[in-house]
């Protein structure tokens, strides 16, 4: 502080340096602060504009009504909310135990080498473009869904489904969940890891009681952020997913997202009166539930990188 | 307290090298049993490195090579078909600055005991008073075993690390600078506890401070350059110093060889 | 003690069977769309755009959308770099540690996160608030926003970086905190810079939610701001939309080109960064 101090009654020597910082500096800050509300501004507007509905229709009909049918005012997101759940879910379900395990291995076991080559090319997963991944999805997921995976557990599906969907989202979330969790296990001071073996305990022993305990938090952030990931994803589920607007019953049952119903309808959607106010409420429902993990993610790791740092 | 000081470890030939830089340098000395050792010399001449070979922590680090030999009741615990955490188990290790694992204070002592396969709580509570008490620690802890080990302060989280290395009951006491990193008060408390504990431990301890070696050592050796340069009972190895490098250590004199 | 060495030996192998499905569903995605869209890969398919009758089976490439991209991702990337420059030397530089920064990345971070088709229904309202039409101005302003975030944060963490020795020895001899800051900070985080930068190229070329709304589609390559674009995503959506097998393998053509454009990109970052960091300080 007081160097500052110092430095800034220094400068007061120059003065048309002075000014051009100063005015740097005014410039500097707008287009930060802005930059910073750009998320605010976002859900202000998608609310104004869902406002039309939210105040015409109670909210319960809005979320538990099945019946979706715009033409007669019927605004019904539950099929869409369960679509969405059920894919990201399942995704889930599919990508934490496998980056999980991932991870460990690159942060603890994998000799540098090789762990030099496979965290690039993990990188390099997140740098595939949806639409990329939903047309992988429709040459390779949906067929072998339908042809082998189906019939071995006795079910009929056209291949476009839940299952599908969750197999493409949980590939593209594999990214962030591997990365954020692989810095968090790193992180783990040495000292505890020696303190471990030097007690006797084997490596696995170490790293099961007390990197993973230590690394717990963190490793859950980055599944939040994944889980976010997922649940925002549009182009490459809508095109393997099915679409049929009926809240799925079975992995092997079409399911209709959130974001596919935005990206499928905004066409029509001003031909219907209030059509548009619908979609922007379920792009505003995506917005708040993204924004909320999101936040707490990133909040844990900041604390867990503040810990690490000093201590 | 006998004269004559019986082995329990047997260094010879003891090479440790990493990354191509030769660290010890073939170190033969032996550790009397159950008598207190300090190792000493100035920084970076690799007293660590030769208290960490005891427990085959060097393992560790890497590109690590060693050579010679270690026997510890005749078994040569560098030998690369031993089970390595079994001789962890016979060395406890406490380290320079402490290093509470992230649990409860009563989970920290429980740890050991529980790795190795001890899993009845009134055996695991015995254990855990026991070893506070041999620390020190016990009464100023027992009221609050389920609380994390971190809200210690730093002499007592090092107590703590010394009552977590004996709950595996191990023979021997390794001990890296354990006091360099507290305050006077709590650096006296853990000198008092390794003076009781040597009637039951052997314990080795490297420090830089020569007026705690002659406060509490039995027997001394003196490492300088990664080389054995004299070792013997503290009382001669103070008073009657052989080697003209000990002699300048001992007196705070820059040592030219 | 069996049981340990077991348990270990157990969880290895689930680890490197793990390790073994990531890497492999990579190289899968990467071969199966490279295989796939290899036969429909001509030379037309890059340099000319759709004749009539593209849609049924006839003549005609996707030029369109690879300018269309090309365009739209450049200009917001050049848009978001103006931008996100100034955001990450400020919240260095001159905000440090304050609790406004700490705010500002968090909200940077939260907004990276947000689906861009959240960014595509907001760039459509404004549109259609404002009475326009789909064009490229609009997919550009889109763009922009959904990649300003991550360009920032990325240029953020770079800046931050760099050493203390080196603002000391600039404030040392006198310069003022923006001389600093050009001529300095800048140089010495110029890798990382060109890496977000590239970054975001990357990540604006290959989205579709963000454009879908707000840039339309066409067969022309636009010849103003104001026309509407085709863009490289669009145009392996819609070309799989349709029924024709042969617009369908085109399809997957425009998504091998795409992937090779959007890999490359990010090889090349990686590969630049070592390059340029020749001239940083250590």
């Amino acid at each position: 502080m007081v160097m500052r101090k110092w430095r800034s009654s220094l400068s007061n020597l120059y003065h048309s340096r002075k000014l051009s910082d100063l005015i740097a500096r005014k410039v500097m800050l707008v287009a930060t602060i802005f930059s910073g509300l750009i998320v605010f501004g976002m859900a202000f507007a998608l609310f104004y504009k869902a406002w039309p509905i939210l105040s015409t229709h109670p909210m319960e009909k809005l979320l538990l009504s099945s019946s979706w049918r715009p033409t007669r005012g019927e605004f019904g997101l539950y099929p869409f909310i369960m679509g969405t759940l059920w894919v990201t879910i399942l995704a889930m379900t599919l990508a934490a135990p496998l980056c999980l395990l991932t991870s460990v291995y690159l942060a603890e076991y994998a000799p540098r080498r090789i762990r030099g080559i496979i965290k690039p090319l993990i990188d390099l997963l997140a740098g595939i473009p949806s639409v990329v991944y939903g047309a992988w999805g429709v040459l390779l997921v949906v067929p072998l869904l339908r042809d082998y995976v189906a019939p071995l557990v006795g079910a009929t599906t056209t291949g476009y489904s839940v299952m599908a969907g969750s197999i493409v989202l949980a590939i593209m979330v594999f990214p962030i969940i591997i990365s954020v969790s692989e810095e968090v296990i790193k992180a783990v001071p040495q000292e505890i890891r020696e303190a471990s073996f030097a007690l006797g305990a084997t490596k696995w022993q170490t790293v099961k009681h007390v990197v993973l305990r230590s690394s717990f938090p963190g490793i859950i952030a980055g599944i939040i952020l994944g889980f976010s990931r997922a649940f925002g994803e549009t182009i490459a589920v809508l095109m393997v997913v099915g679409n049929v607007s009926k809240a799925p019953s079975s992995l092997f049952d079409p399911a209709y997202p959130l974001t596919a119903l935005i990206a499928n309808n905004y066409g029509e959607m001003l031909s219907v009166p209030l059509y548009d106010s619908a979609l922007m409420l379920a792009a505003l429902i995506l917005l708040l539930v993204v924004l909320f993990f999101n936040v707490i993610a990133r909040i844990v790791l900041s604390k867990i990188k503040r810990r690490f740092a000093i201590g | 307290m006998s004269e004559v000081f019986k082995p329990l470890v047997v260094i010879q030939n003891l090479n440790v090298s990493y990354e191509g830089r030769h660290v010890l340098k073939d170190v033969t000395v032996n550790i009397p049993e159950k008598q207190i050792t300090a190792i000493i010399g100035p920084s970076g001449c690799g007293k660590t490195t030769l208290l960490k070979s005891l427990n085959r922590l060097i393992d560790l680090a890497d590109g690590v090579k060693f050579s010679g030999k270690v026997l510890v009741n005749d078994v040569n615990i560098l030998d690369s078909r031993i089970d390595v955490t079994e001789i962890r188990k016979r060395m406890g290790l406490i380290s320079q600055t402490p290093n509470p694992l992230p649990m409860s204070i009563y989970d920290n002592i429980a740890y050991g005991p529980r790795i190795h396969g001890t899993k009845g709580k009134e055996e695991l509570n015995q254990i855990v008073k026991e070893c506070l008490q041999a620390a020190g620690l016990w009464d100023e802890v027992k009221n609050r075993l389920g609380e994390p080990a971190s809200k210690l302060s730093i002499g007592q989280q090092q107590r703590l690390c010394l009552a977590r290395a004996l709950a595996v009951q191990p023979e021997v006491l390794l001990c890296d600078e354990p006091t360099s990193a507290l305050d006077p008060i709590s650096a006296e408390h853990i000198e008092r506890q390794l003076v009781t504990l040597k009637r039951d431990y052997t314990i080795v301890f490297v420090t830089h401070i020569l007026r705690q070696a002659k406060r509490i050592a039995d027997y001394v050796i003196f490492l300088y350059l990664g080389e054995l340069v004299e070792h013997g009972k503290a009382v001669t190895f103070f008073t009657k110093p052989r080697d003209s490098r000990t002699r300048a250590y001992i007196e705070g004199k820059s040592i030219t060889t | 003690m069996d049981r340990r060495k077991l348990e270990e030996k157990f969880f290895m192998g689930l680890m490197i069977a793990s390790t073994f499905i990531v890497v492999g569903s990579l190289f899968a995605v990467f071969a199966v769309v490279i295989w796939k869209g290899a036969p429909a890969l001509n030379l037309s398919m890059i340099t000319q755009t759709p004749k009539g009758g593209y849609y049924l089976g006839k003549e005609g490439g996707i030029l369109n959308a690879i300018i269309g991209s090309l365009y739209l991702a450049g200009e917001a990337t050049a848009l978001a770099f103006l931008l996100s420059l100034p955001i990450a030397l400020y919240l260095n530089e001159y905000a440090g540690k304050s609790r406004l920064a700490s705010f500002i990345r968090l909200s940077l971070d939260v907004s990276a996160g947000v689906p861009s088709v959240v960014y595509g229904a907001v760039g459509f309202t404004f549109m259609l608030y404002l009475r326009m039409r789909v064009s490229l101005f609009w997919g550009i302003i889109t763009v922009t926003l959904l990649i300003l975030p991550i360009m920032a944060r990325a240029m953020d963490e770079v800046v931050a970086m760099v050493p203390f020795k080196l603002r000391e020895a600039s404030y040392a001899v006198g310069a003022t905190r923006l001389e600093t800051v050009l001529k300095v900070i800048s140089r010495q985080a110029l890798p990382g810079i060109l890496t977000a930068v590239l970054l975001a190229f990357g990540r604006g070329i290959g989205d579709a939610a963000s454009v879908l709304f707000t840039v339309g589609y066409t067969d022309r390559i636009p010849a103003s701001l104001f026309d509407p674009a085709a863009t490289l995503p669009l145009a392996v959506f819609f070309q799989l939309g349709t029924a024709i097998p042969e617009v369908q393998q085109r399809a997957y053509a425009s998504a091998a080109i795409l992937l090779i454009l959007t890999l490359s990109f990010s090889v090349a970052s990686r590969l630049l960064t070592r390059k340029f960091s020749k001239f940083v300080v250590r």
